[in-house]
């Protein structure tokens, strides 16, 4: 099914709207700049379908994400993700059963002091390897579901509460190094709960390979006090539409990969053309449980999957997503079909003159 | 789970990567030759400050998402902040995809 981090938590209303008071704050001083400061509004709309064994979940689903800049050096930025999930009721009842959810999935204020160093107060999503932080939106990723790995090494919320240094360390013509550290309170809040964690990553950039390779690692600072691991390697050569993503975790119970490679061809008239607007995906995961203390939420055996997509990016930012997928484990092997049409909304907050 | 039952899929992967390599030393020429083109003729500022942001869009922005299409240049100024924080982008990569974005 679609994965949505495990940022996802269960807002009251009332709190909903104190923040949407707290960014009209912020859209009101987000006015002083300039014109082309306006604050936006972005976001995907979503429906998905997804069957597995037999069984299709139907979910319409909306990421918004608002951004509002202040003066010339703060941006407030928040996503959020609302959906409705309609499933088989099961157990030899006929009809579907549905469930609701509403989440945010982080709110965070950044200051830009500089190239080499941005602050990053509030509750953020954890910089362990790449996926969290750049590929889960839903109008951003290739296929509906996440790796498997996914949730290792996010301290189970997927985001942190407290303070992020992230920036470029060395800027080259032929390298650049960037990094991202933090440190999270734990919290039990409803809307913003955490773990006590800290933690990092650093990438090497080689723009001309157009090559990238970083490291993770994070530590869990509460209760069992677990250290995880992570590695990246991203790699798009230059001037083709080929890009091929890659991951590596390892936690305390259980280790995996994930590599994905995606293809838009540039013959028959580019990639804006009929034929160019497919895109081909492939993805191959695998998961190794060191015991059996379930912590992580990976499967509960050693755990193999091949994911076939085919997406056709239409015209006005919308997208089409198509996939197969066989899971091998030792308690069964299962297929999943998935499909689903995104679409990503990007607008300014308010009508100009 | 035996290694043998992922043999196939690492087959297929193969092949499908041989595939599309096959292809890109065609797709790679293809590109370039309106670069070549622009070479025979001195660059301007502007076309140059054009190259400057769509390298830094493609080296930065389009890796991870498509560019998205139509928006209203009043709000390019948060797009460009947004991914600056994102990215570590300098003042300068800023002002030159801003540049790109909203010529």
């Amino acid at each position: 099914m679609l994965m949505l981090s495990p940022t996802m938590k269960r807002p009251p209303v009332r709190r909903i709207l104190m923040h949407a008071a707290l960014f009209s704050v912020a859209f009101c001083m987000a006015q002083l700049g300039c014109a082309q400061d306006t604050p936006l509004i972005s976001g995907g709309v979503a429906f998905l379908t997804s069957t597995n064994g037999g069984n299709t979940t139907y979910t319409p689903l909306i990421e918004p994400l608002i951004a509002a800049p202040i003066g010339n050096h703060i941006l407030i930025e928040s996503r959020a993700a609302i959906l409705e999930s309609f499933f088989p009721k099961g157990g030899g009842e006929s009809g579907y059963d549905h469930s609701h959810f509403a989440a945010f999935t982080y709110l965070q204020g950044d200051y830009i002091a500089s190239r080499h160093l941005t602050v990053v107060g509030g509750d953020f999503l954890i910089p362990f390897n790449t996926y969290n932080e750049r590929l889960s939106p839903v109008w951003i990723s290739n296929l509906q579901d996440g790796p498997l790995i996914a949730a290792l090494g996010l301290m189970s919320s997927g985001s942190g509460l407290g303070g992020m240094l992230r920036g470029n360390a060395i800027s080259r013509e032929k390298y650049s190094i960037d990094y991202a550290a933090y440190f999270s309170a734990s919290s039990t809040n409803e809307q913003f709960p955490a773990q006590r964690s800290s933690g990092g990553r650093a990438s090497l950039y080689l723009p001309q390979k157009r090559l990238e390779v970083g490291l993770s690692y994070n530590r869990l600072l509460q209760d069992t006090q677990e250290n995880f691991y992570g590695a990246h390697v991203w790699w798009e050569p230059k001037d083709t539409a080929f890009r091929l993503r890659s991951e590596y975790a390892r936690g305390h119970h259980a280790q995996g990969y994930w590599i994905e490679a995606d293809y838009r061809t540039q013959r028959f008239g580019g990639p804006e053309s009929f034929f160019g607007r497919f895109e081909p995906v492939f993805r191959m995961q695998q998961t190794f449980r060191r015991d059996t203390i379930v912590s992580d939420g990976l499967p509960l055996v050693d755990t193999q999957r091949a994911d076939f997509g085919l997406d056709y990016n239409l015209p006005h930012n919308m997208r089409i997503l198509t996939s197969y997928s066989r899971q091998f484990s030792s308690t069964n092997n299962h297929n999943i079909w998935e499909t689903g049409i995104v679409y990503r909304f990007l607008f300014p907050a308010w009508k100009g003159k | 789970m035996p290694i043998r039952h992922f043999l196939p899929l690492a087959l297929a992967l193969s092949i499908s990567a041989s595939a599309a390599f096959a292809v890109l030393p065609q797709t790679s020429n293809t590109n370039k030759t309106p670069a070549s083109a622009k070479k025979s003729e001195p660059a301007t500022p502007d076309q140059t400050q054009d190259d400057e942001g769509e390298r830094i869009f493609e080296q930065n922005c389009s890796r991870c998402h498509n560019a998205p299409q139509g928006f209203s240049p009043r709000i390019s100024g948060t797009i460009v902040r947004h991914m600056r924080v994102r990215a570590s982008l300098s003042k300068h990569d800023e002002e030159a995809l801003l540049h790109f974005l909203n010529p």
